[in-house]
């Protein structure tokens, strides 16, 4: 089941278009992944699912109904580009935005200590918020994110500014709240960690959707055929129809296999031609790569 | 939805009530004023008092023989031959030296004097013994030719306008708009404007510098998640507000009771210096001095303060609405710098500007054309209408004024909210009126 469906969005400014006719869809309880070089239209995609500002043209969705300004207390937010008072104390800047997202005064107090205790941030409840970390500021505004159990929530680079210890608490929990049913869009430039993480992706390039699916299958689209060897011995000086040496170093080799070769082939080939095979793997492009040929638009096929 | 605005109202009101540097304000304020108020009273009675010793050496002989029965006669004489004094007044103590010489003839009304110094003596010393001098062979003329101070007093005519009727059919109104009443309504008209005008700008530029803030610091992308903009506009307008009525409120307990306080135990300083604390009021104190303490008392009692209160604050609410709206959609077209806000204040700047100016020859003439049409208009109405109310404006013009007021306070917060809500998430260059202009009729 979808919970959150695009059709055709657009956004248009005074000289670009920031929008353009964008669909997707997100599964309940999945975490969709959105990518897109800086200024594609991230940012005004996820302000138009947030209400914040309204599509030119298009519908938006959410658990079946046209989206509306009581939706987005049931949403989270990150945004990319976050602050938060200098001058407040962390446990009742905490229970402000707690406030601000619905929760009464006794049921903001309640969440927002059981949420530091979580993270491990209890003591800084008395602490301005001026006086913590860069870091440790993140965790607040996560904190703030999810404090009234938001149904789907909208991370926009949640992890810049953090450590790797810290990193890996986020993450964690992000998971956690994905087991709990929680549906997570999130958007970054890190690739490794959106392989990591996300089912689905969508990838746009100036306003426009230009890649949208399951990040195997994407993987397994774009793939070139390309193999791994580990090996003992020589390799051969020649090979079968069908078979490119691409590269090859330290006895590891990258083969391609063109024309409807097998793997199988490949592999028999070189135990026959009297190699020791120790490794024997499939390269998939990373979304990294994919994610730079889409963009400008070089493909090598 | 407006109980988020209640909420975001309550924490912009909660932080700066709490902060130090409010209290300190609200209360260092009083004192300052009170403080400053008598040093203007001390340095206007002590600076125009002269130091300065004077020996006078009077041919005349009637001057020495008058000032002797003249308890306040304040310089000094010496019969020594003219020439020693010159060479001597300095060793004796004087810093000046005046010789009269004797009359032509005992009927002259004219006398040329001579005086001998070290350094220039100022205009206001030379007036002073010139005048003290002249008095005392006046004196000496009268009391010559037979005529009592008391018979001379008795010739005296004073003309006061005490009482004026503006409704001839209802005399016993008469007490309430005399003179006293128009000088009363002339300073409280002149103080009331002055501090709308200074509202304006302490909370106009507080709301500005906190919507600033807020989107250099990027903490209105947490926000708008949660919050509409509008209401997150409003909310803070609220809360500032709020601020600003406190304040006023402290002040209008504290000033006059310590100012009371002040002048109850600091002697030597009298009520009529009040007014050079205020000149901005155009009430010189020659014009009060005609009246009892007591009469001044009795008038400030007779002002019609049931409405002049409640008025005042809802012209504060309206003006304080008008232009802080605009403060805020200002404030959220900066570019990443704050210093820009400066550029972009100027043109509103100038409209308060010019309602100020307004006011003083509004308070000269009170009802004229300028003053009805001023105190109508929305974006001066604020300003002086307050000063009108104690002329007693027809109510008709106070409703349509208030009408018109609302009405822009309406407006107003309709087109800055739609700036507001564009503005505050625009990063880069400082936006300009006509881009603004543009983002009016961005889709919500």
């Amino acid at each position: 089941m979808s919970i959150l469906r695009l059709d055709r969005v657009t956004k248009k400014y005074k000289d670009h278009v920031a929008v353009d006719e964008v669909s997707f869809e997100v599964e309940q309880g999945s975490i969709f992944g959105m990518l897109g070089p800086n200024g594609a239209g991230k940012t005004t995609t996820i302000r138009i699912i947030t209400t914040i500002i309204g599509p030119d043209s298009g519908q938006v969705y959410f658990q079946g109904e046209a989206l509306n300004k009581t939706h987005p207390s049931r949403m989270g937010y990150l945004p990319e580009e976050r602050g938060l008072y200098k001058k407040m104390k962390v446990g009742a800047h905490l229970i402000y935005l707690a406030q601000l997202k619905g929760l009464s005064v006794a049921d903001a107090t309640r969440k927002c200590k059981e949420m530091l205790a979580r993270f491990e941030a209890l003591d800084w409840w008395n602490k301005k918020v001026e006086e913590l970390s860069k870091g440790m500021q993140q965790k607040i505004q996560f904190i703030a994110t999810i404090v009234h159990d938001p149904v789907l929530l909208i991370l926009d680079e949640p992890f810049t500014g953090l450590d790797p210890i810290n990193s890996i608490m986020i993450q964690d929990e992000i998971f956690r709240l994905r087991d709990k049913g929680v549906t997570i869009i999130f958007s970054t430039h890190r690739m490794e960690q959106v392989e990591e993480m996300c089912e689905n992706i969508i990838l746009i390039n100036q306003g426009k959707n230009i890649l949208e699916g399951n990040v195997k299958e994407i993987r397994n689209k774009f793939k070139e055929h390309l193999y791994k060897v580990e090996y003992g011995g020589t390799l051969p000086q020649q090979f079968a129809n069908g078979m490119e040496l691409i590269r090859k170093e330290d006895h590891t080799a990258t083969f391609r296999i063109i024309n409807h070769g097998s793997p199988n082939e490949l592999l028999q080939y070189l135990i026959n031609s009297g190699c020791q095979i120790y490794a024997f793997k499939e390269i998939l492009p990373s979304i990294n790569e994919i994610f730079i040929r889409q963009v400008k638009g070089i493909s090598h096929e | 939805m407006n109980n988020k605005m209640w909420i975001v109202a309550k924490r912009e009101y909660l932080t700066r009530v709490q902060r130090k540097s409010f209290i300190l304000v609200t209360l260092l304020t009083p004192i300052g004023i009170a403080l400053f108020s008598v040093l203007v009273g001390f340095i206007m009675n002590e600076g125009s008092k002269s130091d300065q010793r004077v020996l006078i050496h009077d041919d005349t002989g009637i001057i020495r023989q008058m000032a002797e029965n003249d308890k306040d006669f304040p310089y000094e004489f010496s019969s020594k031959d003219l020439k020693v004094l010159i060479e001597e007044y300095r060793q004796m103590g004087y810093d000046l030296l005046v010789h009269v010489p004797a009359l032509k003839d005992s009927a002259a009304t004219y006398l040329s004097a001579s005086y001998y110094g070290e350094e220039k003596p100022s205009l206001m010393l030379l007036e002073s013994i010139e005048s003290h001098l002249g008095d005392q062979i006046q004196t000496y003329r009268m009391r010559k030719s037979n005529i009592d101070q008391s018979l001379l007093d008795s010739f005296w005519a004073d003309i006061n306008l005490e009482n004026g009727a503006m409704d001839p059919n209802n005399i016993s109104e008469s007490a309430a708009s005399g003179k006293l009443n128009i000088i009363l309504g002339t300073a409280l008209g002149g103080l009331m404007g002055f501090l709308m005008y200074l509202v304006i700008f302490i909370y106009g530029s507080m709301v500005m510098r906190s919507v600033m803030e807020e989107k250099l610091s990027r903490i209105v992308e947490v926000m708008v998640s949660s919050v509409r903009p509008i209401n997150l506009m409003l909310g803070k307008l609220i809360g500032v507000g709020g601020v600003g009525l406190t304040q006023l409120a402290f002040w209008a307990i504290l000033i006059p009771t310590l100012l009371t306080i002040v002048y109850a135990f600091l002697p030597g300083v009298d009520s009529a210096q009040l007014s050079n604390v205020g000149n901005v009021t155009q009430v010189d104190e020659q014009s009060l001095d005609a009246f009892s303490a007591q009469q001044i008392i009795q008038a400030i009692f007779n002002l019609k303060w049931w409405l002049i209160l409640p008025v005042f604050i809802l012209f504060f609410l309206g003006g304080y609405f008008i232009y802080s709206s605009m403060f805020a959609a200002m404030g959220s077209a900066i570019g990443e710098d704050m210093g820009e806000g400066q550029q972009l204040m100027i043109p509103i700047v100038i409209i308060v500007m010019i309602a100020f100016y307004m006011l003083f020859p509004v308070l000269t003439n009170p009802n004229g054309n300028l003053a009805i049409f001023a105190s109508l208009f929305p974006l001066f109405s604020p300003i002086i209408m307050p000063a009108r109310l104690a002329f007693d404006p027809p109510w008709w013009q106070i409703i349509l004024s208030i009408v018109l007021m609302l009405s822009t306070v309406w407006f107003f917060i309709w087109l800055t909210s739609r700036i507001y809500r564009v503005g505050i998430l625009m990063y880069g260059k400082k936006a300009t009126i006509r881009e603004m202009i543009k983002w009016l009729r961005y889709s919500e």
